[in-house]
């Protein structure tokens, strides 16, 4: 297991890593995003939904440990290399210019991390980590309907469109994948993936915030 | 010809441990027709007549292709012109009366040894630890024994234009030298006679990139902007592809 060791120590084997977690944590928000979708399909069908999600039992413990342990290998090896970075330039610029290579979605990336990170903390002391006999489809009425929570997850999922506007180009040509022929279509691609499931998650709360008839 | 002035603001610093600071000079007027590092002679001479001291930089060839010379003008590494390094930078891209901040490139491995002059031994280090193919000195042979695809050829010249400035390191937002490497991986992974030792070259060459106290690339982009050569991005996935190969395929440690 030595060239787990060495690949972990070496620069690229860590963003290798930051690269296979987060392309696998995308896989998991956009089936998050197909089960939350259900939602838009009325009250029954989302507590349907979310009582057969629940019946797997063991089944869901396992995959709840694999995500944790991708969140905290993501995370921890975030913030090693975020440190690393600060520690190899000392001395910094009187004056910063872009030369025109990064956007917001790199620029922001340790912050919307950040954030991210809250935001989870927050949603899973609100939708996991409490009281399981109230049907989901009122949980999400009651808490997202309150204009803080509501507001607070519409500004952390826009976050996470601009996390991924550049994590998920990016996961590609960290693990090595640049082609002249597939790079338009991969920026586009990515830029879209990460609006579309942007949009799908946030208009969960809009709907909670502002529609009479949402999950009723 | 025309002529401009400019107040410039330069990086001072006596020494390696020395304090620096920015100092302000009025450039007097300048041909549009000079090159930065004429401007920087020009500044120089008047410096030297009134007793004082010149601001000491990097220069050798002026034509480009040396990557002795460079500076960050106003956070950009060669200056504001693409694909251009700081002595082919022409004093007509200004106008009269600009402020230009003149500062070292700034790295943990690039040491600043006086004023505007970097210590970037650390480019050499790292083609030391595997930037090199290994032939056998023999007969000479034939130019065509060994056929290349013409593509290949091309793409391994594009990589080699790298001049070794260090430009990608002092645009990267975290001081990574990894285009640099890219490219010299690039460069002999492309042609049969880089094979050999391409896993050897890409672990090592990460391995001291590493240990020099360069940063970690996170994609931003900035490299490729900055680079005097046009050098691409896509040299720095191979050489991720390169080295992820090596690590996990290869049987070198």
């Amino acid at each position: 297991m030595g060239w787990i060791n060495s690949l972990y120590r070496s620069s690229v084997g860590k963003k290798s890593i930051m690269a296979a977690s987060g392309m696998l944590l995308s896989l998991f928000l956009f089936t998050h995003l197909l089960g939350n979708s259900v939602s838009f399909m009325g009250r029954d069908a989302f507590n349907a939904y979310a009582e057969k999600l629940h019946s797997m039992g063991n089944l869901i413990y396992i995959f709840e440990i694999g995500l944790l342990t991708l969140f905290l290998i993501h995370i921890i090896t975030g913030i090693i290399l975020y440190l690393e970075n600060l520690g190899a330039r000392p001395a910094r610029y009187s004056v910063n210019t872009s030369e025109g290579g990064r956007s917001w979605g790199s620029r922001t990336m340790p912050y919307t991390g950040a954030i991210i990170f809250v935001f989870i903390i927050v949603h899973l002391m609100n939708f996991h980590f409490t009281d399981k006999s109230v049907p989901v489809a009122d949980m999400v009425r009651q808490l997202l309907g309150r204009p803080v929570l509501g507001l607070f997850y519409i500004f952390s999922l826009l976050a996470v469109v601009l996390h991924l506007s550049h994590g998920v180009w990016s996961l590609f040509q960290s693990m090595g994948f640049n082609h002249e022929k597939f790079n338009g279509l991969l920026l586009k691609g990515a830029l879209v993936f990460s609006i579309l499931v942007g949009l799908g998650f946030i208009l969960i709360p809009v709907l909670a915030l502002f529609s009479r008839s949402f999950l009723l | 010809m025309s002529e401009i002035r400019l107040t410039l603001k330069i990086w001072r610093q006596q020494g390696p441990d020395a304090p620096g600071r920015l100092e302000t000079y009025e450039s007097g007027p300048i041909s549009t027709d000079m090159s930065f590092l004429e401007m920087l002679d020009v500044l120089n001479e008047r410096l030297t007549l009134e007793g004082k001291e010149p601001v000491a930089f990097d220069h050798d060839c002026r034509e480009g292709i040396c990557g002795m010379c460079g500076a960050v003008v106003n956070g950009q590494p060669h200056g504001p012109e693409k694909e251009t390094t700081l002595c082919q930078l022409h004093m007509r891209h200004f106008n009269n009366g600009d402020t230009l901040v003149i500062e070292p490139f700034r790295a943990r491995a690039f040491r600043i040894e006086k004023d505007l002059v970097v210590d970037r031994s650390g480019l050499d280090k790292m083609i030391t630890a595997g930037g090199f193919v290994s032939v056998n000195t023999g007969g000479a042979p034939d130019a065509n024994a060994i056929p290349i695809p013409q593509k290949n050829a091309e793409e391994a010249m594009d990589a080699a234009a790298c001049i070794g400035c260090g430009a990608c390191v002092a645009a990267c937002p975290n001081a990574s030298a990894m285009l640099f490497v890219a490219a010299k991986v690039s460069h002999l992974s492309l042609l049969p006679q880089g094979h050999p030792e391409r896993a050897r070259r890409a672990l090592d060459m990460v391995k001291e990139m590493d240990e020099l106290g360069f940063g970690n690339c996170s994609n931003e982009r900035e490299c490729e902007a900055a680079c005097p050569k046009g050098i691409s991005i896509r040299n720095i996935a191979r050489l991720n592809r390169e080295f992820l190969k090596a690590a996990i395929f290869s049987n070198e440690d």
